[in-house]
């Protein structure tokens, strides 16, 4: 066995350096890593760009860096919850890359897969598509998206192993699987961290190789964004 | 009488057919999951990840690892599944979703979409929109028929940065139920109460009115 384990989120993140870019799991506020984006506003890192579906609100998840003025760049699909964020666009202050959600996650799928680009119906004829190539598959018209390059992906796990192995729960799954091996280093931190062997090799969700550090994640807020309920009879 | 938000969602859900895997936008579209008739067996697929989406957790139940496009709490059915976001769209991209339900800024009568921006003042990004409207064969878009200042937003050409292109097949609004046929909104259905005259003068893009239009039922 291969051992993933590092002891904190201080040593999980060694190497991180102003001006690189980082891929952070998460739908929402949904499975993002807590511990790492709390990290990254403790040591000030600056001119980030940051690839992530959404930028958190505005005093949580990445709304924190937002706040700090420590993201040059976002790379999102829908930032509409964060005030902050629109502030920053429209005044300029932060550049915005808005990528349709499908790609985004092909993207960094890609990425870890070895496929430099590939061929998606999202946002052809529109504004996404200008100044990329498109092409005639079948009849149907598609737009090129080529995969992330990334120094960094910081995922977030339910469950995970020595080994790297990594379980997920419920919808906080959504974009850190695709992100698992798509960053030149991938850090995993974890609600729950078990010896190897502890995790039935069937029910494995992202394979350890994908994994370069991992850790025992500390006092996990998981915030809700939008909270829903129906009254009890 | 113009439908209320809850009346097009009841509307819409007489579009969603036995054995349907369903996608629900945010707004009107998540409503209409409340009307769905209960003698038919559907699925909701919510795009962050869950197929087989419930109710709203009764209060106490609420667990933040489980939720749908629009944040909310949410619970999963018996039969449920969770996926990451790559395979989520692979489902969307592949035509496996039978019917995808969508709100809209701006349709135009060749089925072009504008639903994600409005330049200089909001910018809230596409979401998975842009995905949704290249793949889905099946689009229905739920919208009001005209805007704020009373402006059709059933137009020839979308004004508003577009989501995509001739993709919008039927669309259904507090006056009417359209759908997009060779470049032309041909009126189906009208709200009770409300004449063809009302919903001719409220669609600027070319109106299609054949023989006498039925109100909706709801």
């Amino acid at each position: 066995m291969i051992k993933k384990t590092v002891a904190n989120v201080q040593i999980a993140c060694e190497g991180i350096a102003d001006g690189m870019t980082f891929m952070l799991g998460g739908f929402g506020l949904c499975g993002i890593p807590e511990n790492i984006i709390s990290e990254l506003v403790r040591r000030n890192i600056q001119g980030i760009t940051c690839i992530s579906n959404n930028a958190g609100v505005d005093d949580f998840g990445l709304g924190l860096l937002l706040k700090k003025h420590q993201i040059k760049k976002m790379i999102s699909s829908y930032v509409g919850e964060n005030a902050e964020f629109e502030r920053q666009m429209l005044s300029g202050e932060m550049e915005v890359e808005l990528v349709p959600q499908g790609t985004l996650a092909q993207r960094c799928e890609a990425a870890r897969s070895g496929i430099p680009a590939f061929f998606t119906p999202a946002g052809y004829g529109t504004e996404v598509a200008v100044g990329k190539e498109t092409r005639n598959f079948n009849g149907k018209m598609y737009v090129m998206e080529k995969a992330f390059e990334a120094d960094f992906s910081f995922v977030k796990a339910w469950k995970g192993d020595e080994a790297g192995n990594l379980i997920f729960k419920g919808t906080a799954r959504n974009f850190n699987p695709a992100m698992c091996g798509a960053g030149k280093i991938t850090v995993a931190e974890v609600e729950e961290l078990l010896p190897a062997g502890s995790l039935d090799p069937n029910q494995i969700h992202i394979p350890g190789i994908f994994i370069q550090r991992i850790f025992q994640g500390q006092q996990y807020e998981k915030r809700i964004e939008q909270l829903t309920v129906r009254k009890r009879n | 009488m113009a439908l209320s938000k809850e009346q097009i969602a009841q509307r819409i859900a007489r579009e969603v057919k036995d054995g349907y895997y369903v996608n629900l936008g945010i707004g009107i579209p998540t409503l209409v999951a409340n009307f769905v008739r209960e003698d038919i067996d559907v699925e909701f697929q919510s795009e962050n990840g869950i197929l087989g989406m419930g109710p709203f957790p009764f209060e106490g139940d609420e667990d933040p690892d489980l939720i749908n496009a629009g944040k909310q709490t949410i619970t999963a059915l018996p039969g449920a599944s969770f996926f990451d976001s790559a395979m989520s769209f692979g489902m969307i991209r592949g035509k496996h979703v039978d019917l995808t339900i969508l709100g809209a800024m701006e349709v135009s009568q060749d089925g072009d979409i504008a639903n994600w921006k409005i330049p200089g003042k909001m910018v809230k990004g596409m979401g998975g929109a842009m995905d949704l409207v290249a793949s889905a064969e099946n689009i229905v878009v739920a919208m009001m028929h005209a805007n704020r200042e009373g402006e059709s937003k059933l137009l020839k050409e979308c004004g508003l940065p577009l989501t995509g292109v001739k993709c919008v097949k039927k669309i259904v609004t507090d006056l009417a139920v359209l759908e997009i046929i060779d470049g032309k909104f041909h009126l189906l259905e009208r709200a009770p109460g409300v004449s063809v005259e009302e919903i001719k003068r409220a669609t600027e893009g070319d109106l299609v009115i054949h023989g006498d239009i039925p109100e909706m039922k709801i």
